[in-house]
């Protein structure tokens, strides 16, 4: 059988999101608590993490998680980084044995710096010249796959029920602002450690439920700009076109959103002429990056979560705030699992962006 | 030996003698003269070498006495020498000339489209309701890179260059007057104002009478620049430089003398009754960098307001033409394939040169992305697009829209009888003469012109529901929805589509 990533693979799937934003840290222990409730909408294939503001020693540095197949993959990619970044701290992945999760590759972590002179030569933008080198690396070197590269934050993913991968990662052990969560329903996998979500770009995270039926218009139409999905994945495609909407392009999330899960004419046209003009402007400047069939997606990025589901709603998404927490997830059951009493429960719209961000990054209460 | 040789008609016309009335009805209607009353039997007589088998007498005969058969006459079986082969061997022998046909390549090559086959979603993806939800079919055409510019206000600047908006992923493409009909054109810019979409006046020049639809006609500028100027510009919503066409590449226009009328040559702006044979290349264009003056001088003098649509035949490097036309200022490139129609063209042009449409469409579209460019120009495909399937099919190979000519003539009553270039079109479509012209109503026309492409769209709107997907934009270049049947490895490797039973 072909290993993950040589053809396309949908799959269902759940997801649940957490952010306080008054920037008070909480443990991974929650997310699982949360996920174990939706245990049946996965399949034991898949699950995994992401936490924001979990690595405040080391903050300023871009926090690489890498799978390694063996010591030679491995070997051969600290080549690769020593060249192109200086290492300040690695090491291994501290993981616990869990009756679940089985077949685990090599995990380590690195805290990277790009090089200075590399990176003036390079004449790239220093996020660019990060996100190329992780596209080196899972591309170019056989066995070694990047699946977390942000700065301040960490991606946690393997094969397995979700919270099996979360105490097998020692989850409770790491505090963060922010935390997403994904428990995977392929329907067509060997099972695959890098092939599980979130998918990680930067900063960005995403886990996603649903399957798209635009995938091979929007693969083929981001592969014009450097991005290659390797993975054959709607979520790493997804990611890619929020990457290259929002950090090369330029735009606002909620700009991103009308692109990704633009509003049908007819409602746009019923719209005050300033919304109007904005979103018709959007849909013909990225027609090609329209996302169509069922997905709700979390976006974890650097101080805020948003939710996004496709325009008819194929995938249910609620939202749910309490004091300070908001929260983002398939179902209400796995919020109400580790927050009862809720101050708002509410479904967004199809194609409605829900942006829960950090108050000190301008949230809102 | 003979001066000129006998050939057998190809068609016979059986008139059931119980049936007929000799109501005469066929004798007024068929232009070639086949039908004739025999005073002295009182019968009506046939004459099978003048048949076209255009069908208007069949269609026309009140008690349905009439049908056109193939003739069962045979020279000797010769799978190498077939009759038509030998027939054209005597027709040259006799006429020493080229010899002229109209009508798309006939000939049985294979037909890409047919060896395609959609996708439709079960259990882990819903199908859309067409019926029940929205189902976007509405698009655009033109450049797409635009860049992300805000005002003091932060939000976003209209930075798009001037495009085309379409209601469905179809348009009329270019047929000139003068080649068809007053009445014809009449049909298709009526058509075209109420289905939203556009229709193309060919190399013919525009009549004044059609200055009003201006919002949905395309303007051509090919080689002969007939009925070129200010005005024919000014009256565009988009402009459309003529480089090649599918039934004919590497050729001009062809406009026999007869059908060169005192109308027609006022809107072609050439002398009445001279047979209009466009120059083979633009005189003004043996180079790339030509072809880039060309785009920017009609640019120039549009005020930048209307795009340019180059169109070229599909030809064995299609793709690198493309490629080259992207860059040299063009907003949108239509690609006609080898079986696109013609109201005249030598036969063995029309049949010998050129490649087909999904070949060359799939190879610019990749071609394009490939380079990054794909966001330079919009994509129409052309000749032949048969059915909505075609149109679902060629966008999903990458294609924005499609361009239909012979479909629209058959909606109009055309039979295919590909005698286009003898301007004795018995359905008043390829005629100059007033009494066949007057046999097209336009009212008539237009109403199943819309009927045919509110089909198309309908239909186009049930697959892509089926295939999840509820905005034709998602479906461009999706070639994940397309597998193929009877295709070697290499063909799907040009078309970029999996084999059926394939995974995704
Ligand atoms: S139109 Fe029909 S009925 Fe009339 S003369 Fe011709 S064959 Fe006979
Ligand atoms: S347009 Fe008229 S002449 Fe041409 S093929 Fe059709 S029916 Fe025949």
């Amino acid at each position: 059988m072909l290993k993950e990533g040589a053809f396309r693979n949908p799959s269902g799937c759940a997801i649940v999101g957490v952010i306080d934003r008054s920037g008070r840290k909480m443990t991974g222990e929650g997310m699982i608590e949360a996920i174990t409730v939706m245990h049946d909408r996965s399949n034991g294939l898949g699950g995994g993490f992401a936490g924001y503001g979990i690595y405040p020693h080391y903050k300023d540095f871009y926090a690489f998680h890498l799978f390694y197949d063996g010591k030679e993959a491995r070997q051969e990619t600290e080549a690769f980084l020593n060249r192109y970044f200086e290492t300040v701290y690695s090491s291994q992945i501290q993981t616990r044995k869990v009756a679940g999760v089985v077949d685990e590759p090599l995990i380590f972590r690195y805290f990277l710096a790009p090089l200075p002179q590399k990176l003036s030569r390079s004449h790239l933008d220093e996020r660019e010249y990060v996100a190329r080198c992780v596209n080196r690396i899972n591309a170019q070197i056989n066995g070694a796959y990047v699946f977390s590269s942000g700065k301040d934050m960490g991606i946690f993913k393997g094969v397995g029920y979700p919270e099996d991968v979360g105490r097998f990662y020692r989850l409770e052990e790491y505090e963060g602002y922010a935390w997403t969560c994904h428990g995977r329903y392929p329907t067509n996998t060997p099972g695959w450690w890098g092939g599980s979500h979130p998918f990680g770009l930067l900063d960005f995270s995403v886990v996603h439920n649903g399957e798209i039926s635009s995938y091979d218009a929007n693969r083929r139409y981001i592969e014009m700009f450097g991005y290659k999905c390797t993975l054959h994945t709607d979520t790493e495609v997804i990611t890619y076109i929020i990457d290259y909407l929002v950090r090369r392009q330029g735009l606002t999330l909620t700009e991103a959103a009308h692109v990704i899960a633009a509003s049908f004419w007819s409602t746009i046209e019923g719209k005050d002429a300033d919304a109007r003009e904005q979103e018709m402007l959007l849909r013909r400047m990225f027609p090609s990056l329209l996302i169509t069939g069922p997905f709700s997606v979390i976006l974890g990025y650097t101080g805020g979560l948003m939710a996004l589901g496709d325009r008819l709603k194929l995938r249910s998404t609620v939202c749910a705030e309490k004091g300070d927490l908001a929260f983002i997830s398939s179902e209400e059951s796995a919020i109400r699992r580790v927050q009862p009493d809720l101050d708002r429960v509410y479904s967004p719209a199809g194609g409605e962006p829900v942006i829960y961000e950090l108050y000190q990054k301008g949230g809102n209460a | 030996m003979m001066d000129r040789m006998y050939i057998s008609p190809a068609y016979e016309v059986v008139r059931d003698a119980a049936r007929c009335t000799t109501c005469r009805l066929c004798e007024q209607q068929c232009a070639n003269g086949v039908h004739a009353f025999d005073v002295r039997t009182g019968r009506m007589t046939a004459d099978n070498g003048r048949c076209v088998n255009c069908h208007r007498c069949v269609c026309m005969c009140p008690t349905h006495a009439l049908k056109i058969v193939r003739s069962d006459d045979v020279y000797p079986e010769n799978a190498n020498w077939d009759a038509q082969t030998v027939n054209e061997v005597y027709r040259q022998a006799d006429s020493g000339g080229v010899l002229l046909s109209s009508m798309g390549n006939p000939k049985p090559q294979p037909i890409f489209w047919d060896r395609l086959l959609i996708n439709a979603s079960q259990v882990t993806n819903p199908s859309i309701d067409p019926l029940r939800e929205p189902m976007e079919t509405r698009l655009f055409l033109g450049k797409r890179t635009a860049k992300i510019e805000r005002d003091k206000n932060g939000k976003l600047k209209n930075t798009l260059a001037p495009g085309l908006t379409l209601e469905v992923p179809i348009l009329f493409s270019a047929m000139s007057y003068g080649s068809i009909s007053y009445n014809a054109h009449a049909c298709l810019a009526r058509a075209a104002e109420e289905l939203g979409t556009y229709y193309n006046t060919g190399e013919g020049g525009l009549h004044r009478d059609f200055y009003r639809y201006s919002r949905n006609t395309i303007v051509q500028v090919a080689s002969g620049r007939f009925g070129v100027f200010k005005d024919y510009l000014g009256k565009a919503a988009a402009i459309e430089i003529k480089m090649g066409q599918g039934a004919k590449p590497g050729i001009g226009g062809h406009l026999p003398g007869m059908k060169l009328t005192a109308d027609v040559s006022e809107t072609r702006m050439i002398p009445q009754g001279t047979d209009a044979i466009s120059p083979a290349p633009h005189h003004d264009i043996y180079s790339i960098e030509d072809l880039r003056q060309l785009v920017c001088s009609l640019k120039e003098a549009t005020e930048y307001r209307k795009p340019v649509i180059v169109k070229v035949a599909a030809v064995h490097n299609a793709a690198a033409i493309a490629s080259g036309i992207a860059r040299s200022g063009a907003d949108i490139i239509a690609i006609d394939g080898y079986r696109g129609g013609t109201g005249a063209a030598p036969t063995r042009i029309r049949d010998n040169v050129g490649i087909p449409i999904e070949l060359a469409l799939a190879q610019v579209d990749q071609r394009l992305r490939d380079e990054g460019i794909r966001d330079e120009v919009s994509l129409i495909a052309g000749g032949s697009i048969r059915s909505s399937a075609d149109v679902v099919k060629a966008i999903a190979l990458g294609a924005d829209a499609c361009y239909i000519g012979t479909a629209a003539l058959l909606a109009l009553g055309c039979h295919l009888c590909r005698s286009c270039h003898t301007g004795l079109c018995n359905w008043g479509i390829a005629t100059q003469r007033p009494e066949l012209v007057a046999r097209l109503d336009p009212d008539v026309g237009s109403r199943r012109l819309v009927n045919l492409v509110t089909a198309w769209k309908r239909e186009i709107q049930e697959m892509m529901g089926g295939m999840g997907i509820n905005s034709i934009e998602a479906l461009r270049g999706n070639r994940l929805m397309l597998r193929g049947v009877g295709l070697t490895d290499r063909e799907l490797d040009i078309l970029g589509v999996r084999y059926a039973g394939e995974n995704m």
